[in-house]
């Protein structure tokens, strides 16, 4: 809300001489945010006079309207009538404007200078709303009523040097957007007298006016109004009334609509102005009825929700969506004299959800969602009909209609000892009553020295201890409250899980991986292009409904397409070696196909078991997982000689090493799976279960993806790995005495996996053998068509003995055997 | 003494064996290298250097010259061999001296050869508050992303159609009606946490959570929160404001502190805004608006099945890009995500 400062001394007179910023502070104190405080002087605006347009030429031949305007600047004199040229249509001869003269300085460092545009010379500007810094108005220029002075200064009529702040109210305190809610609120800060604008003495009597049917009563639980006739409604409001309105970000429209801005503005009660004449006695507040369409005041057709949306409607139409927005029909026109002044009080939820339905943001919504006094409509209606009788003559009905009966808010039982206890300062008990005095509760004090706190009509969200220790709290200042550490409590520190991810991440990191975060978001075709099968588990899509686009339609299932994106955006930037790690949630869709609905269920209630396993059976899967991706080099070159460039065994090296520094025991082999190469992919297994995969992308993936050539790439269910990680080693016995190796070289055939030989000959070699290293792969003529040559050293150490070389030799000659029987191995000679 | 031969004997003369001394050390001194060294050895302490050919004789002297004789060139030979072992030693020390000159490399040529990655500045910090939070006693808890709207907003106390749930921008899992959100938030780990564990509790909860914002250099869709959870008997406000001017300091030094500004939250009441006094600011020491807080709804320990009238509790959330925003003078949020190695590798592996 734009509130110009003026407004809230006028109305809070002990503010007078504070300066804007020392006013926003105490407001900001009071948890009101400020999110401006708009504060010109000359050096942003100045030099404007009232000037009266005396001809309009409209000149021809250009693309769009342009007026050559004789402008009457000052009553007499050499330069009274000034020529200037004005793009905008909406004003007449006899016009009184805002004129920016030749040297004149318009907010945003805008200079005024005499020009020739249009083959005329302007000797200054007519402004526009906008163009003075008076809101974001601008359809035309500012047009001022009759009244204003020919001639004088508009900085002064329009207050424009006058420090307006523009506040944001939370969603719990409607109160607040009002002149009147935040002058209370500072008057309490400051513990100042405060008068309340809305005290006035209605000068009419509840009876039969016009009549008003509340036909959900709880959905509108108070209807106020009031018949004026004979009232120049669609006259010009006053300048003090437009000026006041047009800092606070209002345009003026017409006396009627402006009287009823106002008095939203001072009060907080949203108001509506019907033209008598239109309207077909009753009207009913009710409830859409299926296939209820309306055209809101903004032009647009709107289809009512059925049973939801409420409705103002009279005897023949449909008058406008509750506190929402009205309809355009019995709007105030320019022959309108008798009206019909609502102020109404309505459902915060149901306005909210129309509010939402519709898309309709308007002031009058905003006030009511968060909550509007229910009390104020007939001092509402008071104040605008004095407003509109001053102003536009007529007379107003005795008899008012005010129907309805408001749920007022309830008391609290409390005591100043439990408020005390939450906020952790001692208050003595006057204090508390005091400060819950101030925001506008009664508090009856019991006999037992409890307090019984009934809330003010404006306060609906005052319902229990904590909401008054609050109230107290901000009143006496947060300022005020002291800083104590609580006890420490005996932790565990982190589990083993959050220690090895930690780990796992540190390993990957030193060992040159960068860590990226890609927003889990992809389309379905970014799988098509890894060439995933239909049944693929990652076809598991879960899809958003309202996606931030739509190539972030869906969940990621796999954090390859974000990492690789990524990667390919390095690779894009020039950066050649590139390894990046990734860990975060995929999601996935049930195999079943479908998720049950979430039970609706109500907060302040423990839920039950079958009711929180209900809820969890709603979600998808959310397995935690870990990508590796590499292109370029993993060492570059360098003086020391040539580089080393990424394979697919890198990808399968990062998964040992975030298997081993998790501490799983794991086992490797091939596999075939997109977007991977299907001769170099390499699947991981825990406990017999598949875990992921590595290895270097197919070729065609790197093509469609745009990544570099041989693009190595690993993706794990870190989750899982984390999971079967063991928790604690048995420390192995470290022997003393010296080893003993033994070279072999085998000769296989081609396909049998290098893993399996080694399982044979440590299988075979037993307890001996300490260790055992591939030292070399080799394939040629010499070993024969379709078979390899693979080369190992086995070490052997015994925990008790130096090995004689007939042990060794007895053991290594095992291990051959036992490959040889397995796998047909020969040992080379 | 009829075998008594001048020319031998006079090998014998002191003059004769200090003068072969003298001969040996200026021939030594003067060796260049240990190979020249090597090479004038016979002619000084070899059997026909003039100090060996003159022991010889002494066997042929009259008993009573003998120990004499014996001395003198006892003495000479001693101070010819000393005096090759010193040149050797000088020639073997700088030959040694030699050496290392020539192994001398250019200790300036450029690393890298294994290049070192990094963490994520965001990942980083977020487990750097963990730890600051672990070390006062707290445990880290974690829960899923894709959230049901009752732990995401019921049980925090967001009503249906209150304007706070609209405020969310919520990214929903379709089909809207089963009630999936994308979490706005890391508080439903608060309910989650409570549901099953006995207070007292004391955990942070870093998170990832939604908007349905645009993405620009001031909002992203996916971002990281921290949020603090502590339900205990007897927890004040005063409890939260040490706790998070302890954070503070951990995080930004001992100046560091904490300021509360009242403000609203569903899930607290009372409720605030913390703004952090960063000493390291650029352009001085200033507040930041830094997160939320305050003392946890009543609402939502219902919602735990958790007695308010018991217990009570305090709560917190800071969101972690921010804080590496202002920590590092980052001015774009979009870098958090684009994942250029040039500006994650700039923050190395610890925050």
């Amino acid at each position: 809300m734009r509130v110009p400062l003026s407004w809230l001394v006028e109305v809070l007179p002990s503010l007078d001489g504070r300066s804007p910023e020392e006013v926003a502070e105490r407001l900001i104190a009071l948890g009101v945010e400020v999110d401006e405080i708009e504060t010109t002087g000359a050096s942003d605006v100045d030099g404007l006079v009232i000037g009266e347009v005396l001809e309009i030429e409209e000149l021809a031949g250009f693309k769009k309207p342009i007026r050559y305007c004789r402008v009457r600047v000052a009553a007499s004199g050499e330069d009274a009538v000034r020529g200037i040229v004005c793009g905008a249509t909406n004003f007449a001869v006899g016009d009184r404007v805002v004129v920016a003269l030749p040297g004149a300085l318009l907010p945003g460092d805008f200079r005024i200078t005499a020009r020739t545009t249009y083959g005329q010379t302007s000797d200054g500007m007519i402004c526009s709303a906008r163009e003075l810094g008076l809101g974001d108005e601008h359809s035309g220029i500012m047009v001022l009523p009759p009244s204003a002075e020919l001639g004088a200064d508009a900085i002064v009529t329009l207050g424009l040097h006058e420090a307006v702040l523009v506040t944001e109210p939370t969603p719990d305190r409607g109160y607040q957007l009002s002149v009147r809610g935040l002058a209370r609120e500072l008057a309490a800060a400051a513990d100042a007298g405060y008068a309340d604008p809305a005290a006035v003495e209605p000068g009419f009597t509840a009876g039969a006016g016009f009549p008003i049917v509340l036909d959900d009563p709880a959905a509108c639980d108070r209807f106020t109004a009031r018949i004026l006739r004979g009232v120049n409604a669609s006259g010009s409001s006053p300048l003090w009334m437009q000026t006041r309105l047009a800092r606070a970000g209002m345009r003026s429209i017409s006396l009627a609509v402006d009287v009823t801005n106002y008095v939203t503005l001072l009060l907080g009660q949203p108001m509506h102005a019907y033209d008598l004449n239109l309207l077909a006695a009753p009207i009913t507040v009710r409830r859409a009825r299926a296939g209820e369409t309306l055209v809101t005041l903004d032009g647009v057709e709107r289809t009512l929700a059925a049973g939801d949306d409420l409705l103002i409607t009279d005897a023949e139409r449909i008058q406008g969506i509750a506190g929402v927005m009205g309809g355009a029909h019995s709007e105030v026109s320019s022959s309108t004299t008798d009206l019909l002044l609502e102020a109404a009080h309505f459902d915060p939820r149901v306005t909210s959800r129309a509010m939402r339905r519709h898309g309709l943001l308007t002031e009058a919504g905003r006030r009511f969602e968060r909550g509007v006094d229910p009390e104020l409509p007939p001092a509402a209606i008071e104040i605008a009909t004095r407003l509109l009788l001053e102003y536009g003559g007529g007379t107003a009905e005795d008899i008012a209609t005010d129907v309805g009966e408001p749920r007022l808010p309830g008391g609290v039982p409390t005591d100043h000892r439990r408020i005390g206890d939450l906020v952790g300062v001692e208050y003595p008990p006057d204090t508390v009553i005091h400060r819950l005095e101030q925001v506008g509760a009664r508090v009856l004090v019991q006999e037992d020295e409890s307090l019984e706190v009934v809330p003010p009509s404006w306060r609906p969200d005052l319902l229990e201890t904590a909401d008054l220790a609050e109230e107290v709290a901000r009143l006496e200042g947060y300022d005020a409250i002291p800083s104590v550490l609580p006890p420490a409590p005996a932790g565990r520190g982190l589990t083993a899980s959050q220690r090895r991810r930690r780990a796992v991440a540190r390993a990957l990191a030193h060992g040159g991986a960068v860590e990226n975060r890609s927003f889990p978001f992809h389309s379905a075709e970014v799988l098509d292009r890894f060439g995933l099968a239909a049944a693929d588990p990652r076809r598991r899509l879960v899809a958003l409904a309202n996606p931030l686009s739509a190539e972030q339609a869906y969940l990621r299932t796999t954090l390859l397409p974000g990492t690789l994106a990524a990667l390919a955006r390095n690779v894009g930037r020039g950066a050649e070696d590139v390894v990046l790690f990734e860990t975060g949630l995929v999601f996935r869709e049930p195999a079943t196909g479908s998720r049950p609905p979430a039970p609706v269920l109500p907060g302040a209630r423990r839920p039950t078991g079958d009711e929180l396993a209900a809820l969890d059976a709603a979600l998808p899967e959310q397995p935690e997982h870990l990508a590796v991706v590499f292109a370029g080099a993993v060492e570059p070159s360098g003086w020391w000689g040539p580089g080393r460039a990424a394979s697919w065994a890198d990808a399968v090296d990062a998964v040992r090493l975030v298997l081993d520094t998790a501490g799983a025991e794991y086992t490797l082999r091939a596999a075939e799976q997109a977007p991977w190469h299907p001769g170099r992919c390499a699947e991981v297994l825990v406990d017999g279960v598949v875990v992921g995969h590595a290895g270097e992308l197919h070729p065609q993936v790197c093509e469609v993806l745009g990544l570099p050539r041989r693009t190595a790439a690993a993706e794990l269910d870190l989750g899982a790995v984390l999971a079967a990680a063991r928790d604690e080693a048995t420390a192995p016995a470290v022997s003393a005495f010296p080893p003993a190796s033994q070279d072999v070289a085998l000769i296989v055939d081609a396909t049998v996996p290098a893993a399996r030989v080694e399982a044979e000959l440590r299988a075979g070699a037993g307890d001996l053998l300490e260790d055992i290293r591939l030292f070399d792969v080799f394939t040629g003529p010499q070993v024969g068509e379709g078979r390899k040559s693979l080369a190992y050293t086995l070490r052997f150490r015994a925990p008790d003995r130096t090995l004689t070389v007939e042990e060794t030799t007895a053991a290594r000659d095992s291990a051959v055997g036992s490959a040889a029987l397995a796998v047909g191995a020969v040992q080379r000679a | 003494m009829s075998d008594y031969d001048p020319k031998q004997v006079a090998l014998l003369d002191p003059d004769a064996l200090a003068a072969a001394v003298a001969d040996a050390e200026k021939a030594f001194a003067g060796a260049a290298d240990l190979d020249a060294l090597a090479t004038l050895k016979p002619a000084h302490l070899g059997d026909r250097s003039p100090v060996l050919l003159a022991r010889r004789e002494i066997g042929a002297l009259p008993p009573q010259a003998k120990a004499d004789a014996g001395r003198h060139v006892n003495e000479a030979r001693v101070a010819v061999q000393d005096a090759f072992d010193r040149r050797r030693a000088e020639l073997v020390a700088e030959r040694e001296a030699r050496v290392l000159r020539e192994e001398t490399v250019d200790v300036t040529l450029p690393g890298g050869r294994r290049p070192v990655g990094a963490r994520h500045p965001v990942s980083a910090v977020s487990d750097r508050i963990a730890d600051v939070f672990v070390g006062m006693g707290y445990e880290v808890a974690e829960g899923p992303e894709a959230e049901t709207e009752w732990f995401n907003f019921d049980a925090l106390n967001i009503q249906r159609d209150h304007p706070a749930r609209g405020m969310h921008d919520t990214l929903f899992v379709a089909p809207v009606e089963n009630g999936v959100v994308l979490r706005t938030h890391t508080s439903p780990v608060q309910l989650r946490t409570l549901l099953h564990r006995e207070p007292p509790v004391y955990v942070v909860v870093p998170g990832r959570v939604y908007r349905d914002d645009e993405y620009d250099a001031t909002h992203l869709p996916a971002f990281t929160q921290m949020e603090g959870l502590a339900v205990d008997r007897g927890l004040t406000m005063a409890h939260l404001k040490g706790t998070l001017d302890r954070f503070a300091r951990a995080m930004f030094g001992d100046a560091a502190k904490t300021r509360l500004r009242p403000h609203y939250f569903p899930f607290t009441e009372p409720s605030a805004e913390v703004d952090l006094w960063f000493p390291q600011a650029k352009g001085g020491p200033r507040w930041i608006e830094w997160g939320g807080c305050g003392m946890v709804h009543p609402n939502v320990l219902r919602a735990a099945g958790i007695d308010p009238e018991v217990y009570s509790g305090f709560a917190f959330g800071m969101g972690v890009e921010r804080t590496v925003m202002f920590r590092h003078g980052i001015s774009d949020m979009r870098e958090f995500a684009e994942g250029d190695v040039r500006f994650t590798r700039h923050f190395g592996t610890e925050a």
